[in-house]
């Protein structure tokens, strides 16, 4: 258990987050809830309302306005109660799945807010030459799974947050996606992006784009990295050259 | 058949006078006594001073290393399974979401009977649909559902016998506790803080299901605390009681804890201290009449439910034999309470917190709200929640399930109450970006994103003298789960992360932990049938059964 109270003790709680406030303005949602929310859509919505949302004759959910409710208490419950005499059934779904629907129903009007400011066609160039976007990232098969997969960020990030990511990194990683590094007894050097953990275990994906699941008692050393090891692009693009690629990000909804 | 019939009943009747009778009914002397039948565990915190710790002791920390699993019961509900089941005389009664009995046997997980509860349309539950378990008198269980029933059913048919009708489920009232049984009567209180209920705790003839007494939680026009509510801000002002209470037979006293006033997060709607929100309730047994009470947050802003269980122990204090109440709260202070008096003896934070900077000589806190937009510690889950904690009178140690280095933004709301509705007043959130600020235990991915960005559990032992952290045990996701204490120190737990863990109760090293799969969001209990020490724990959506290896 030392090993876990040193690894606590390290990492300094964030008391102030620069940037906090303005996620809040641009996407009042956490990422977190809005991919849950993503994922729920896609199993349970997708069939009837659509990717986009507007697959039901007179309904959009993009548009944020809705007939029957306003409030994200009203979407959350009209979620749970379904619309009787239509073909929208009661949804049974607990309480962290509920905040996610309606986290992920808003943010698909958020994301398509902001109008296209770069030309998508040059952004994929862009990123797959110049960015060297794929020798960590992937999208739709191509590129390296050393860095999260790309393909459906445009249905899961706000055009905002794909910027800001690509300018300060850090800032806005995931907490789960922190890069960690492990030294077992024997002395072996192990590092890769962490996928899940618990008291006793952590479970990677490494530099080798291999699946592996350690065990801390095993480890000599073991530190989760909030650094991010993405570099910041704020230099090697021009703004035109940003707005490009978040142009060509956004058109990323991922194989359904 | 008729031969077999003539042949077989003498020979049943024979039996059953030579073997001791085993399923005798379960008297109020029986629950008054539980703790001299360990085999059997009667109440939801294991008998009426909810000390959670079992005289046990077949399992040590020595052979715990050898417990295996000896059955799972998987339930037919996808929602978080927070009971804690009964076992009476080798019978295991367990809820199931959303109101459901089911009866097994105790050795092996076989299930006689179930018992179906159809739950109305109408219901608004907060927080999911969940259950945390029965009170048993006779051969009666009873049964508080969500749609805010109380239920007696049969223990041996499993047919229901009475059932009546405690509030108005399309307003927002709905059960989730184990009632407790006191005497001849049934107690239970309402949930729905969210909705803007006015909580009650009442009591039920346990053989008519007649309101004996009903004791609301928030005073009317012309009853003492009454001016602590701005205008009629008390008509909406919450105050749930959803978590089983407790009983000092001496005193005559039953005690519960009573959750946030609403709307939840705008207190500017309610100004005052909204008596007797986030507070615990001394009522005389019998009458419902309110003794004393004691307030752990007024005002709150921060939706610290006092729903806790409160832990009941006879200890010296400062040299004199006294009863004491020990109370780890949401609001992330450990208070020690006479119990007798409601008088405030010690107070001590046992998480990291900013919201006060300390207790004053009567264990009012001392507020220090933060600035808008800055993390408020602990965050909205609390530095516990309704967790089940322990005492053990072999260590004299408290045990709590904490979580640590934890935070949320609080946002307020004006918000106009409508009945059936969520009254809240603005929202909590995560100062993590891309951290959910309520980490779902339903169906919750077995992935944790939350991580140590956001904060983690643990399992303290506090000395309830000093306020002394005797040992932690630390985990990394956060935790949910009830401990249970025994009479060989041996202490266990679970956690969000599915691992069922025992630790020593004097030093908090870890035993013996085996991975269930699912998060545990219940408090473990231990039994005896036939000569052999079982710990039950329900996990996911499963009930899990442990005893030492043959």
């Amino acid at each position: 258990m030392r090993l876990q109270i040193a690894l606590i003790s390290a990492l300094i709680f964030p008391v102030a987050i620069p940037g906090f406030a303005a996620q809040e303005r641009t996407g009042q949602y956490p990422q977190a809830e809005v991919e849950v929310g993503f994922n729920l859509y896609n199993t349970n919505c997708i069939t009837c309302h659509g990717a986009n949302g507007d697959s039901v004759s007179g309904v959009s959910l993009r548009s944020g306005q809705f007939r029957r409710v306003s409030t994200d208490s009203e979407l959350n419950r009209l979620i749970q109660t379904g619309i009787p005499g239509t073909a929208m059934p009661p949804g049974r779904f607990g309480t962290a799945d509920l905040a996610g629907l309606v986290a992920y129903v808003r943010s698909m009007r958020d994301f398509d807010t902001r109008p296209a400011r770069g030309d998508a066609a040059r952004g994929r160039t862009l990123v797959e030459g110049k960015g060297g976007c794929l020798s960590c990232h992937r999208i739709n098969g191509k590129g390296s799974r050393v860095a999260p997969d790309l393909s459906d960020v445009g249905a899961v990030r706000a055009p905002d947050a794909i910027e800001r990511k690509m300018t300060d990194s850090s800032s806005s990683m995931l907490p789960i996606n922190r890069s960690i590094r492990a030294v077992t007894r024997a002395g072996k050097v192990i590092t890769g992006r962490r996928l899940n953990e618990d008291t006793y275990t952590v479970q990677i994906i490494d530099s080798e784009e291999r699946l592996v699941s350690l065990l801390k008692s095993d480890l000599r050393e073991y530190a989760v990295l909030k650094t991010s090891t993405m570099p910041s692009f704020k230099n090697t693009f021009t703004q035109t050259e940003l707005d490009d690629v978040v142009t060509y990000l956004r058109t990323l909804k991922g194989a359904r | 058949m008729k031969f077999v019939k003539r042949l077989l009943l003498p020979a049943m009747l024979s039996s059953c006078l030579l073997i001791p009778i085993l399923h005798a009914q379960i008297t109020y002397d029986r629950l008054l006594r539980a703790s001299d039948e360990p085999q059997n565990w009667l109440t939801y915190s294991g008998g009426y001073a909810s000390q959670r710790y079992s005289l046990l002791k077949q399992v040590t920390p020595i052979n715990v290393k050898n417990l295996e699993q000896k059955w799972v019961f998987q339930a037919e509900s996808l929602e978080k399974f927070e009971t804690t089941p009964l076992v009476v005389d080798g019978i295991m009664y367990l809820t199931q979401a959303p109101s459901d009995v089911v009866a097994l046997d105790a050795k092996n997980g076989r299930v006689f009977w179930i018992y179906r509860y159809v739950v109305s349309t109408d219901v608004r539950p907060c927080c999911g649909s969940v259950n945390h378990g029965l009170a048993i008198l006779g051969d009666t269980l009873y049964l508080a559902t969500l749609d805010a029933h109380l239920v007696a059913i049969d223990a041996k048919g499993g047919r229901p016998l009475w059932n009546v009708k405690v509030a108005n489920a399309s307003a927002g009232y709905a059960m989730t506790l184990a009632p407790l049984v006191v005497k001849d009567k049934v107690i239970i209180g309402v949930a729905g803080g969210e909705f803007g209920i006015r909580g009650f705790v009442a009591a039920y003839d346990a053989s008519s299901g007649r309101e004996v007494w009903r004791t609301y939680t928030v005073p009317g026009p012309g009853e003492p605390g009454h001016e602590t509510w701005q205008g009629d801000s008390w008509e909406h002002g919450g105050g749930p009681v959803w978590l089983t209470g407790s009983y000092d037979p001496n005193l005559n006293l039953t005690y519960w804890g009573t959750g946030n006033p609403g709307p939840d997060w705008n207190p500017a709607q309610r100004a005052g201290d909204n008596l007797y929100s986030d507070s615990v309730l001394a009522l005389d047994a019998d009458t419902g009449k309110l003794k004393w009470y004691f307030q752990f947050t007024p005002n709150d802003p921060y939706d610290y439910d006092a729903v806790q269980i409160p832990v009941l122990v006879d200890g010296v204090w400062n040299g004199s034999a006294r009863k004491l109440m020990l109370w780890a709260n949401r609001n992330g202070f450990f208070y020690v309470l006479d119990r007798a008096t409601g008088q405030f003896l010690a107070g001590y934070p046992f998480i990291k917190l900013n919201w006060a900077s300390g207790l004053d000589a009567k264990g009012r806190p001392i507020p220090t709200p933060q600035p808008e937009g800055m993390p408020t510690f602990p965050g909205l889950q609390g530095g516990t929640n309704w967790y089940s904690p322990s005492y053990s009178p072999r260590t004299g140690l408290f045990y709590v399930s904490a979580w640590e280095d934890y935070a949320s933004v609080f946002i307020r709301e004006a918000q106009t109450f409508e009945e059936g509705r969520r009254f809240v007043g603005g929202r909590p959130t995560s100062p993590i970006p891309g951290a959910q600020n309520v980490p779902g235990a339903t169906r919750r991915p077995p992935i944790n994103v939350w991580t140590e960005a956001a904060g983690h559990g643990a399992v303290i032992a506090i000395d309830p003298h000093t306020g002394e952290k005797k040992w932690k045990f630390p985990m990394t996701d956060t935790t949910d789960s009830g401990l249970l204490t025994t009479a060989s120190d041996l202490l266990f737990t679970g956690g969000r992360e599915g691992y069922f863990q025992a630790l020593d109760a004097r030093t908090g090293a870890l035993l013996w932990k085996t991975i269930l799969g699912g998060p545990i969001v219940a408090g473990p209990m231990t039994y005896q049938v036939d000569g052999k020490q079982f710990v039950a724990v329900a996990a996911g959506h499963s009930m899990f059964a442990f005893a030492l290896r043959e």
